[in-house]
Parts: C-alpha cells; structure tokens; sequence
C-alpha cells in the first residue's frame, strides 16, 4: 500500500477534512456554534502541534503554551502596529506572524529543554512556562500586566468584502489555517527528520549509532511544532481579540496535554478529536454544570488507564473489526456493557451534582434540576434513586464485561491471526 | 600501513576497578576477526569503548588512521564504524522497513531533512529493500518489529548495523540466545552482509568462532593475551591456561 502511486485514500481524507471544514458553520447554526468551532479549529492546531512532540517525538512537554502564549503576545502587538499603521500586514497573515514567533521562542527555548529527553525534559519544560509566565507578570509594556493585551481585528480596508468582524469570517480564517497546518504536519511524520523523531522516541541510543545526533532531533522537531503552536496562538489572538498571562500559562500547558492524551496520541488525527471533546468539556459542559473540571478529570484517568491510546485509538480499533467483518459479534454484548456503564453514570453524576448543591449552593434552598426533574437534596429519595441507579448500574456492568471481554479478545485474536497468514 | 582499526594501550576504569588493562589490537581491512574469552573479561566493555559508547580513560583508538577516542558514537557511525547490540536494540514500535529506511537514511544524505518526502526517495527505498531481502524479512516488511521473534530481531539487529554501509562492522553476541539451525543461518547470514567489510565480532559459540573468523582475539581481565589464526590460538599455552587452567571459567 506504501506503493502506490497516488494515494487515493488519503486524497479523499484530505478532501472529507476541507468539506467538513467549510459545511460545519452550516450544519450547526445555533447561536455560539461558530464561535465553538473556531475554538476547537484553533485548539486542534495546538493539539497537533503537541503531539509532534509527545506522540511523534516521545518528549513531555508541560511547558507548550509558552510557544502559543508567545506566539499569541506578538501577533497581538503586531495587530495592534498594524491598525496604527505602523506595519503594514494583512489580517490573514497574523498567524504567520504568530508562528514565526513561536519559532523564534522554540529556537531559543528548545536549545535549553531539547538537551536532555524523558523526566528531565519534562521538568525543564515546566521550569520554562513558569518563566514565561513570571515574566509576562514582570513586564507589563509587553504583556499588558493582569488586564492583557487588547485588539480590534477589524483593520483597514475590507478586502473582496472580509473584514474579519463577523465570527462567521473569523471561524473561515481558523478553517483555512487550520487545513494549511494539518496538511503541513502530516506532511512532517512523512519525512526523514518525522521518521527519526519516531526512531528517537522509540530509542534514543539506537539513533545515535546510526549516525544522528538525537539531540538535534530533538530540537529541530520542537522548533517545527513551536512554529504551528505559535500559529494557533496566533488565531487565538484574532478570535479573542485579548491575549493575557493565562495564555502563557501552566493551566494551558496541562490543558493541551490533557485533551491530546484523551483524543489519542499514537494517530495524527488523535488530538483533533482531542480538541473537540476539550471544547465541549472546557466551555459546554462549564456551563451546565459547576463539576466539569472534575468530570474532565474522572474523564482522563479513565482514558489512561482503560483506553491509553485515546478515543482514537477506539475508534480505530472498532474499525478494525468492522473491516475484518466480525463486529456483529462484538456489537451485542458491547452495547449491554455500554448500556450499564450509562446507568452507573447517570447515578454518579446525580449523586455529584447533588453533593454540589448541597455545599455550594445551599443558600438557594434545597431544590435542584436534574434531567428534567426538580429533586430535593435534602431528602433521602434523590440519593436513593442515585444510588440504586449506580449499584444496579455497576452490577450490570460487571456481569456483563466479561462476556464482552471474552468476545473481543477472541475477535481480535482472530484478526490477527488472519493477518499473520495474510504476511506469510 | 593503516589498519581499518587500532587499539593502542586502550584503558578503562569504572571507579577504582581497571575493567579494560591495556588492549592492544590491529585490524586490517576486510578482515574478520573474533573476540572470545571468559565471562566479564571486558568483551562488550570493549566494543563500548570502540563505538563511542563510553569514553575511554587512557591510549587511543583509530579508525582508518585517525583517533575517534573523543567522538560521540553519531560521530563514529558517520565516519564508517557501525555495531551491532547484545541485547536486541531496534526501533520496536516501527515496522522492518521503517527500522531499515532510517538506518539508511544518514548515509544518504537526507541528514535532519523536512523537505524530502520520505516516500519519493527512490535510492532510501532501494537501500532498504535490498537490506530486507538480505537478512530474509521481506516478508514481514510491515511487522512492527517489537512484535518479530527472536531470531527474526537479531537478523533485524544486522540488518540495521549494516544498512548505512559502514565499513568497519562490530557484532556483539549475533548468535546469543539462537539454537543450533538459527545459529547457523545467522553465520550464514554474517558472512553474507559483510563480504569485503572488516568485522570484529563476540562470540561464545565456538562453531560461529572457528566458522568465521581469520583471527581470532582472547581477552581475559581486560587484557589481550593472543590474538592470532584459529589453528594458532587451539595450540597457544596461554589460551589454554586461562580456559583450562582454572583462572576463570570456562565457557562454551
């Protein structure tokens, strides 16, 4: 399949990708639909530009929004410069200026991070952000101090019509970028130095006997995937028209390792889905419930210890059995499972909730909303309901998994022993 | 004459024990030559030293002449010098063929490059087919080489040593761990990847030893004590003493 002339597949993905990039803002049309697409557009460019590091490159990295942070801090300076007409650059092309930027920070960070892999990569990478972040508290003339950095994205004249006012221009403009640094980081895994960033992951000393420098390696890899961190940075500043310290900082880090584990990080396409569900979870979901972040968090320690490859690596392995026409043995007993781990969920996120109200929001008398009902949690009966929900929930669910255990595993085994025969 | 290697009086030192007490060692090029001796004699401890692995404590290794006792071992493959690992040491999340394109790709030239796309270059993908139906895995070409058996890894764990075209090829332990019909098709396959290479192996299978080698080097506790033809080194007295004579033991 390595082969092949063209490869038609990959051209149908790519062009899937640019159609749904250009229909999304039409199928979801509810009031902040657009405004949520172009976050996820600019969160995946992060996302992606990460997992170079963790997934492609096996580096660690707590410290990735200091590249995007940056990279933001700069393109809003050079919005600004632009609507005083100081410099001359269209609207279009700030994220350039975002990614050159990151670049630049990439460069002069990355010489000191990239010198050492593993824990004490990851260590200096926290050092680094925590600097950036001090300082960007220290010299309020560049980083705006606890207020920010403002802008007005609307400069100059409108060309063929943009101005870059409405979000509907803006969630455009992310899209464009956003198929522009997808295409140029898939194109990254498929040269020399993205083939040794993963020989380098795998085994660093192995690399160095066949004759390259893993620190350079390294390096050059950082470099790259601080370039397009600086360009979501850089979109970010357009769509927000504010950059802040928060930008720069540890919560934002972490943020982006988070939600690019959760999406998958051994498939490139991983922290796109990485970024949806981390849009949903960060900016949906906080405005239903005040329990979110721990949702987040119950959501992510489930991912790494049951699902370590991500929610695309799920995906990918369900597809797997679809391809080899097995999944109608699978699907029966993997919906009943599914079904009671549902069950167990709704009592967990009753019994949270209602914890919450009772110690946040007791001074709004007793009563709560949950699932269309108005529950008294003061009273036994929610919580029992709660409670019976999860026991019988979590009764099922372990009655049930191991006949979906069984299933799978003789699927898959299957599978790969029609593959091992297929090779021979 | 320059030799293709040369040992000059090398020393190494962990702490205050003397692992290495002054080796002295001449390879010509394109000969084969054979490492044996006692458990913890200094073998691997050697090739460490001669591949940039550790730095050495005193004396001076050349390669074709010039001294690479202070280069890094990315230095030393770069100048024709590639190994092989006693413990299997590949790139186990990558296929067979991904393990060999990278092994070629610094010979080459494509050095750190982001601008080549790794699949239109036409002489990385010959290089590394060759290199595959050479060791006998083509026909787990797309097999994650974590997941190959043993044998089919150490035959990958050649076949990455010699994909750059190094001149000078060091093998620790090709055969350790194999069974007799392995072992030998992995003599076989020894003598087929380096034709006119110069090869210093370590080796505990006497078969593999006297089957391949032209010289054959002893070491005991870190010294060089003959180094000489396989007819030579079965008569030497002093061979004998440290394999027979009760100083260490002996090994097959």
């Amino acid at each position: 399949m390595k082969f092949e002339p063209i490869n038609l597949g990959r051209w149908l993905v790519w062009g899937l990708f640019a159609l749904l990039l250009i229909v999304a803002p039409l199928i979801f049309t509810q009031g902040a639909s657009v405004s949520l697409l172009s976050q996820m557009a600019t969160l995946m460019i992060f996302g992606l530009s990460y997992n170079m590091l963790l997934g492609q490159g096996g580096m660690l990295s707590f410290g990735h929004a200091a590249y995007s942070g940056l990279g933001a801090f700069v393109a809003i300076h050079a919005m600004n410069m632009a609507s005083n007409g100081q410099l001359a650059v269209q609207v279009t092309l700030i994220p350039l200026v975002g990614g050159i930027a990151g670049m630049f920070f990439g460069v002069l960070f990355g010489y000191v991070t990239t010198k050492k892999s593993g824990t004490t990569f990851a260590m200096i990478t926290l050092g680094i952000v925590e600097l950036v972040f001090a300082c960007s508290l220290m010299f309020p003339g560049f980083f705006g101090g606890e207020g920010g950095v403002t802008t007005n994205r609307v400069i100059g004249e409108p060309f063929l019509g943009i101005t870059y006012g409405p979000q509907i221009q803006v969630y455009y403009l992310i899209a464009f970028w956003l198929f522009i640094s997808a295409v140029g980081m898939f194109a990254f895994t498929q040269t020399p130095l993205g083939r040794m960033a993963n020989a380098v992951r795998d085994n660093p000393e192995r690399a160095e006997f066949i004759g390259f420098n893993t620190q350079w390696v390294r390096y050059l890899t950082l470099v790259l995937s601080a370039f397009f961190a600086g360009i979501s940075g850089g979109l970010a500043a357009i769509n927000f028209e504010i950059v802040s310290a928060e930008n720069v900082s540890m919560v934002r880090s972490g943020a982006v390792l988070l939600f690019t584990f959760i999406g998958g990080i051994g498939f490139f396409f991983g922290p796109m889905i990485g970024a949806v569900v981390g849009v949903f979870l960060t900016v949906m979901l906080s405005s239903y419930t005040k329990a979110w972040q721990l949702y987040l968090g119950v959501f992510f320690i489930l991912i790494v210890m049951f699902a370590p490859g991500g929610i695309a690596s799920l995906i990918m392995l369900n597809l797997r059995v679809i391809k080899f026409g097995r999944f109608g043995r699978v699907w029966p007993k993997l919906w009943v499972t599914c079904a009671m781990a549902l069950v167990a969920l709704v009592g967990v996120v009753m019994m949270i909730e209602m914890l919450y109200h009772v110690t946040l929001n007791a001074a709004s008398g007793p009563m709560k909303e949950l699932l269309g009902f108005a529950v008294d949690t003061t009273a036994p009966t929610g919580w029992l309901i709660a409670l019976v929900l999860l026991a019988a929930g979590a009764f099922g669910f372990w009655r049930t998994k191991s006949a979906f255990q069984k299933a799978w595993s003789e699927v898959n085994v299957e599978i790969e022993d029609m593959i091992r025969r297929a090779e021979a | 004459m320059t030799f293709a290697l040369e040992l000059n009086d090398v020393r190494k030192s962990f702490g205050k024990s003397e692992i290495i007490r002054g080796a002295n060692l001449q390879v010509k090029e394109g000969e084969r030559i054979a490492i044996i001796g006692p458990n913890g004699a200094g073998k691997s401890t050697l090739f460490n030293l001669v591949s940039g692995r550790f730095p050495l404590t005193s004396g001076d290794i050349l390669l074709k002449g010039e001294s690479i006792s202070a280069l890094r071992p990315f230095e030393i493959n770069r100048r024709g010098l590639s190994r092989s690992f006693q413990i299997t040491n590949i790139f186990h999340r990558l296929s067979v063929y991904e393990n060999l394109r990278c092994a070629v790709l610094w010979s080459l030239g494509y050095k750190y490059s982001f601008w080549h796309r790794l699949n239109g270059l036409k002489d990385v993908q010959e290089h590394a087919e060759a290199v595959l139906e050479q060791i006998g895995l083509k026909r787990r070409r797309q097999t994650v080489a974590g997941l190959l058996t043993y044998a089919e890894q150490r035959a990958l764990e050649i076949g990455i040593t010699i994909a750059g075209g190094a001149n000078v090829i060091l093998l620790d332990e090709p055969t350790a761990g194999m069974s007799r019909s392995e072992s030998d098709a992995a003599v076989e396959l020894i003598r087929k990847v380096t034709v006119g290479k110069t090869l210093l192996m370590v080796e505990h299978d006497m078969s593999v030893v006297f089957g391949l080698a032209d010289r054959i080097g002893v070491l005991v506790y870190g010294e060089m004590i003959a180094c000489d033809t396989p007819v030579n080194i079965r008569a030497n007295k002093k061979v004998q003493e440290a394999y027979l004579g009760g100083h260490a033991p002996a090994e097959a």
